[in-house]
């Protein structure tokens, strides 16, 4: 593993967290997150790309460190950079870890406009989440920086006065994700904020989610499946395939020069304004995370799939500056395959 | 050629509240459209649009308040109990989540010979196998694959061609899918997609297609209606109103898709509604309070549809006389 580089404000370093499920007295073990190496840098947008099922909300909750059973961390590390000292999430108490929470790093969960109180108000649910971190405010205070922060955003704050089934559901993602940059996060993980919202609701999440990484200078992991807001948003990705992250690079090479045999199925199967020529989607179908084929994941679906591939999953290998891939394919990628 | 499938101002009510202060949304309004033999035809827009509102109305689900639907020259007003059956044998639906459309605990062939039964497509159960196996190898299946088996034994984009394959067993002319890929994965989206277009080309089936999803609707469709708070705002061939949208919600909703393209981000921001019901119940056009070329007459009438370059638009805009007026009135202005 590299050093650490400067500007890295979160690295993980072979993250395992797997699904133990008793089933009628057996084991399934599902692996979600099956040896995942990410760094992610300060004041950056970066994506996690993948179908449903690959690992990329449970990869969010190691990152965000809220394993919770049938979860379990199987081995890797995860650490916040925070001040130039670096942390090991793992190693902190609860308390120490709810201190970093909000105002470290924030989370916005699926389906995030389902998390309002349906019963109080919104400035009920803003108040008390900021009494509870902000110590010694009344009130009064802590509603005027709620307005304010709204404001700055962008939304009206006569919503504060509302309850939430009284707003649309693009309003309430709005604001919950307003409500998760109220203290200023330097990370802020978001899951799929943009599912199930139309199309120009969804550019208003957007356009709020790029204000606010303006605004605050901070770091933006953004996992969804749609490419498009990827290629709009991110500035690197990762796309992940059955637990592992197989290829990442910037937004631009993914996008033009993919190299690894799935992303090329995905980036090529999008369809496009202005061209109607045939897309083909990979043959197959995603397999199992609880009963993964030997060697790389994508082998049975893959067109270039060798031998080796069928053994042995490959490493993730550095091809050119910001352009990482683990497949037997690329150049460099039969390391220790000769020895 | 004669129509498929004719809709004439067709409109459907619902009311919502108590009994006191009741709200009555107009969820489909004034629509009128026309399905060719061998067609996709699109309906597209954002949730709350009255697009799955159509298809219901279509499919006979709902009762429409007014207007007429007919397949084949034949009215679906109030059908009997047979003529609904001729009719579903003829229109056949396809639904969005694969996962909710069988049952978990039955085994999935079951709703095949289900349909054969209930049509009485053959009562011969060697010629139903042989029926089943035929339209499930249409999809890429095979009935040894599926037979036996359980929903949760399936993944969505399986469900979703079995979804398919029981639809066609009536051989059906016209399919109504209602978002059928939104559910579907990333990578195995594009195989479905393909399917229709296979099932246009080699079997002559029509196919109305519901999505919000304009990108695949350019690619699988023939022509498409962009639908806006329960009216038809612009329809047309694909090619013209996806690529030189005219009206100004049909421009909206194009620039907003996110493209798969780094260098298309957006430029410029976008003003969203807080609250769906006023956008019903406004009396003009439903888009005036987020046009930015909204004028006077806009938010007191309802525009009429105008054809240009041969696409259906609704606004006004695109009324030559009403404009010229306008010109010569707001030049003076100009000149003070």
């Amino acid at each position: 593993m590299n050093g650490v580089m400067p500007s890295t404000v979160l690295r993980a370093e072979q993250l395992k967290a797997f699904y133990i499920l008793d089933a009628f007295g057996t084991e399934k073990i599902v692996k979600a997150v099956n040896g995942v190496s990410v760094q992610i840098r300060e004041n950056e947008v970066y994506g996690i790309a993948g179908e449903s099922g690959c690992g990329k909300t449970t990869l969010l909750k190691a990152l965000y460190s809220a394993i919770e059973p049938p979860l379990r961390l199987m081995g890797g590390r995860v650490f916040y950079v925070r001040d130039g000292e670096e942390i090991d999430v793992y190693s902190l108490s609860k308390e120490e870890k709810r201190r970093l929470r909000w105002e470290y790093i924030s989370y916005v969960p699926q389906g995030s406009m389902s998390v309002l109180n349906p019963v109080k108000k919104l400035k009920d649910s803003y108040s008390d989440f900021l009494e509870s971190h902000v110590a010694g405010k009344t009130r009064r205070d802590t509603l005027a920086i709620a307005r304010r922060h709204l404001h700055e955003l962008g939304l009206p704050p006569k919503v504060l006065d509302a309850y939430p089934h009284q707003l649309s559901g693009g309003m309430r993602q709005r604001v919950t994700i307003a409500l998760a940059a109220l203290l200023g996060p330097r990370i802020m993980i978001a899951d799929e904020p943009t599912t199930a919202l139309d199309v120009v609701v969804q550019r208003g999440v957007i356009q709020l989610f790029k204000s606010i990484q303006e605004s605050l200078k901070n770091t933006i992991v953004l996992v969804t499946h749609d490419m498009g807001v990827h290629a709009n948003v991110a500035d690197r990705i990762g796309i992940m395939y059955a637990g592992v992250m197989i290829e990442e690079s910037t937004v631009e090479r993914v996008f033009e020069e993919p190299l690894h045999p799935y992303t090329q199925y995905l980036i090529n199967s999008l369809p496009k304004f202005g061209d109607k020529s045939v897309r083909e989607s990979a043959p197959g179908s995603p397999p199992s995370l609880a009963n993964l084929p030997s060697g790389c994941p994508f082998h049975p679906r893959c067109p270039h799939a060798m031998d080796v591939c069928l053994q042995e999953m490959p490493e993730v290998v550095d091809v050119g500056e910001n352009h990482r891939v683990a497949c037997w394919l690329v150049e460099g990628g039969g390391d220790g395959r000769a020895a | 050629m004669d129509a498929l499938l004719e809709i004439r101002n067709l409109r459907k009510d619902f009311a919502f509240g108590s009994l006191l202060s009741r709200l009555r949304i107009t969820a489909v309004d004034d629509v009128s459209f026309d399905v060719m033999p061998a067609e996709i035809f699109a309906l597209a827009g954002e949730s709350g649009c009255g697009k799955t509102t159509t298809a219901r109305l279509i499919l006979g689900f709902e009762e429409p308040t007014s207007g007429s639907i007919r397949h084949k020259g034949d009215e679906n007003g109030r059908p009997k109990k047979r003529e609904k059956v001729w009719f579903t044998q003829g229109v056949q639906a396809i639904f969005q989540n694969p996962f909710e459309t069988f049952n978990p605990l039955r085994r999935v062939e079951r709703y095949l010979f289900e349909t054969v039964r209930n049509y009485g497509l053959t009562k011969n159960g060697t010629k139903a196998d042989k029926l089943i196996d035929e339209m499930l190898k249409a999809v890429g299946l095979r009935l040894e694959e599926v037979s036996g088996r359980y929903p949760s034994e399936f993944s969505g984009g399986q469900l979703q061609r079995i979804s398919i394959a029981r639809s066609l067993l009536t051989n059906p002319s016209l399919l109504i899918a209602d978002e059928p890929v939104s559910m579907v994965d990333a990578s195995i989206r594009m195989s479905i997609v393909n399917l229709f277009r296979q099932l246009r080309d080699e079997l002559g089936v029509s196919v109305i297609y519901i999505t919000h999803d304009l990108a695949t609707a350019y690619y699988v469709c023939d022509r498409i209606a962009i639908m806006f708070r329960g009216h038809v705002v612009e329809m047309g061939g694909v090619e013209n109103v996806l690529m030189a949208p005219k009206h100004p919600y049909t421009k909206l909703l194009r620039e907003s898709i996110p493209e798969a393209d780094p260098k298309k981000r957006w430029k410029e921001s976008v003003s969203l509604t807080d609250i769906e019901h006023e956008e019903y119940l406004r009396k003009g056009c439903r888009f005036a309070g987020r046009c930015p070329k909204v004028m006077d007459v806009c938010r007191e009438n309802v525009p009429p549809e105008f054809t240009v370059d041969g696409v259906l638009v609704k606004c006004f805009l695109y009324d030559e006389e009403l404009m010229t007026q306008t010109k010569r009135s707001e030049v003076p202005d100009d000149a003070e």
